[in-house]
């Protein structure tokens, strides 16, 4: 049997949170396990695999997070690839089930990256003593400057123009203007992100996802089973991975692992990029949004700008993205991955209100972790309700 | 812009000749004598054939802009009072593309495409090791 749609999402839970001082990661993370295993009809105690990341964790930081929420698993994953991280765990989590190896699993993530002030995307290349990092860290490598040089390239080889970058933030912030626990909800213009001071050009302020605190969960199970639980079984259709760098042969700046791991994904669900009701896709910054979507095939390589402009993105455009508002204005605690499929759990269950798709039957999430433009990952899942 | 001295490099022994050759105004990279690949970042193995038979030889600096960023925010010291510079690919001649900075020019005057070529900065260390890190400036 195929691992297409043996497994299905059976709980989520985004925690509401931006900002805690008063929290940890693990808490943030036991909170949110609460939250989704309520969702699911489901308790600690049916949990039988545990997969989480964080930005804090270290080598054993897995067996510390079982330890807190004192666990005894038998299925153990803390694959920490970046952001992207969660998606991979939703795929490893499927494929560890359908083999018989855990029955209920559960994925993790928390963070205080706000109210730790960790300075996200403008504050690397400094201090590290790793003979490797020593052919980035003398030249002040920033989170956003790499990605500034992948849109710089974009705009030079194909014309893309800042506007069109600036009408995905514009879309973000609308979206995230319909989400009550967004942390940035007034509207904004297309001028507004242009006028914003350059933080590594061509890319302004606005162009640059927030920093928040936050954290969430999902559980995954069988199909069969989830099927007798609370809510409506969110199948797991395909799911691909990838790895991206620069090293020797390395084709462009604009390939990304959204290309490889896309493909794996659409292939194993063997639905059509048209079949596709909405899209999630990881919004570090608006250039990742409009190259991931290349990548993924909704368009050609130098297309994009076209593509996201227009309102095509938008709710009730042609390809609804990130109807929470994204990391560019609901959330952004430094890995969003899990925040892509708990966003396209709620609108296939049809749970999202105001900024709802109507009648979404199919989605894709993608994650990048780590920087696009230097190392990087890719994790795709396609999600769909009967 | 100001002048921005570049943070101490750290070198293994895998990396050492690339940064003692840099000291001595040399781009240096590594080429596979099993297969000709050319590499960087350098390492014990051709990251092609994974032969351990590598050489180290001097490349011709010379390069052009792949692409670039002028930044103008990093928290991080001392690049905070160097902002705006620029920080960029070059695509050498030889093959691999290197991280690095564009000094010796405006920085709204740099272009994707345009001449490059290699420019040392030597570090002043307590710790024996003489090293200097890679700059590119534009091409007489």
């Amino acid at each position: 049997m195929s691992l297409s749609g043996a497994c299905a999402i059976a709980g989520v839970y985004e925690h509401p949170t931006r900002w805690a001082p008063d929290k940890t990661e693990f808490q943030i993370m036991a909170e949110s396990a609460k939250g989704a295993l309520d969702d699911a009809g489901l308790t600690i105690n049916d949990v039988d695999g545990l997969f989480g990341a964080s930005m804090t964790m270290g080598a054993m930081g897995i067996v510390e997070l079982a330890e807190y929420l004192n666990l005894k698993p038998t299925y153990i994953d803390g694959t920490n690839i970046g952001g992207s991280s969660f998606l991979a765990h939703v795929s490893h989590a499927a494929a560890a089930i359908h083999a018989g190896m855990c029955k209920v699993a559960i994925v993790l993530y928390g963070s205080t990256a706000a109210s730790n002030a960790v300075a996200i995307g403008t504050g690397m290349g400094h201090g590290s003593r790793n003979p490797w990092d020593s052919f980035q860290s003398p030249y002040g490598m920033t989170t956003v400057g790499s990605y500034a040089m992948v849109a710089q390239l974009h705009m030079q080889r194909y014309g893309t123009k800042p506007e069109q970058l600036a009408e995905i933030a514009v879309t973000m912030r609308r979206h995230a203007s319909m989400n009550p626990v967004a942390k940035m909800r007034t509207p904004i213009t297309v001028d507004d992100v242009l006028s914003s001071r350059l933080i590594s050009a061509p890319l302004h302020l606005l162009d640059c996802c927030i920093i928040s605190d936050g954290g969430g969960a999902i559980v995954v199970t069988s199909t069969e089973r989830a099927k007798d639980l609370r809510r409506k079984p969110v199948q797991i259709l395909g799911c691909g991975e990838s790895v991206c760098h620069q090293e020797i042969g390395a084709p462009d700046l604009l390939t990304m692992g959204a290309r490889q791991a896309g493909e794996l994904a659409f292939g194993m669900a063997g639905v059509q990029r048209s079949d596709i009701d909405l899209a999630m896709v990881y919004d570090s910054f608006t250039i990742t949004v409009l190259s991931t979507l290349e990548n993924l095939g909704f368009c050609k390589v130098g297309e994009g700008g076209d593509f996201v402009s227009g309102g095509r993105i938008g709710l009730g455009g042609e390809l609804p993205v990130n109807l929470d508002g994204g990391g560019l204005s609901s959330n952004h605690p430094g890995m969003r991955g899990i925040f892509l499929a708990i966003e396209a759990t709620k609108q296939l269950r049809g749970e999202c209100g105001e900024r709802q798709v109507a009648n979404a039957k199919l989605a894709v999430a993608h994650g990048t972790g780590g920087t696009l433009g230097v190392a990087h990952s890719g994790a795709t899942l396609i999600l769909g309700v009967e | 812009m100001a002048d921005l001295t570049h943070p101490k490099v750290h070198a293994s022994w895998e990396t050492r000749g690339y940064w003692e050759g840099a000291a001595r105004g040399e781009l240096v990279l590594q080429r596979c004598r099993a297969c000709a690949t050319v590499q960087h970042k350098p390492r014990g193995v051709c990251a092609t054939c994974l032969s351990g038979d590598l050489e180290h030889f001097v490349a011709s600096g010379r390069g052009t802009v792949y692409t670039f960023t002028v930044t103008h925010q990093n928290q991080a010291p001392p690049f905070a009072a160097a902002c705006p510079y620029v920080m960029a690919y070059v695509q050498t001649e030889e093959g691999p593309r290197l991280l690095t900075h564009i000094v010796g020019v405006d920085p709204e005057a740099v272009q994707i495409g345009m001449a490059v070529v290699a420019d040392f900065q030597s570090q002043e260390r307590t710790d024996g090791e003489q090293f200097a890190v890679v700059r590119f400036r534009p091409a007489d």
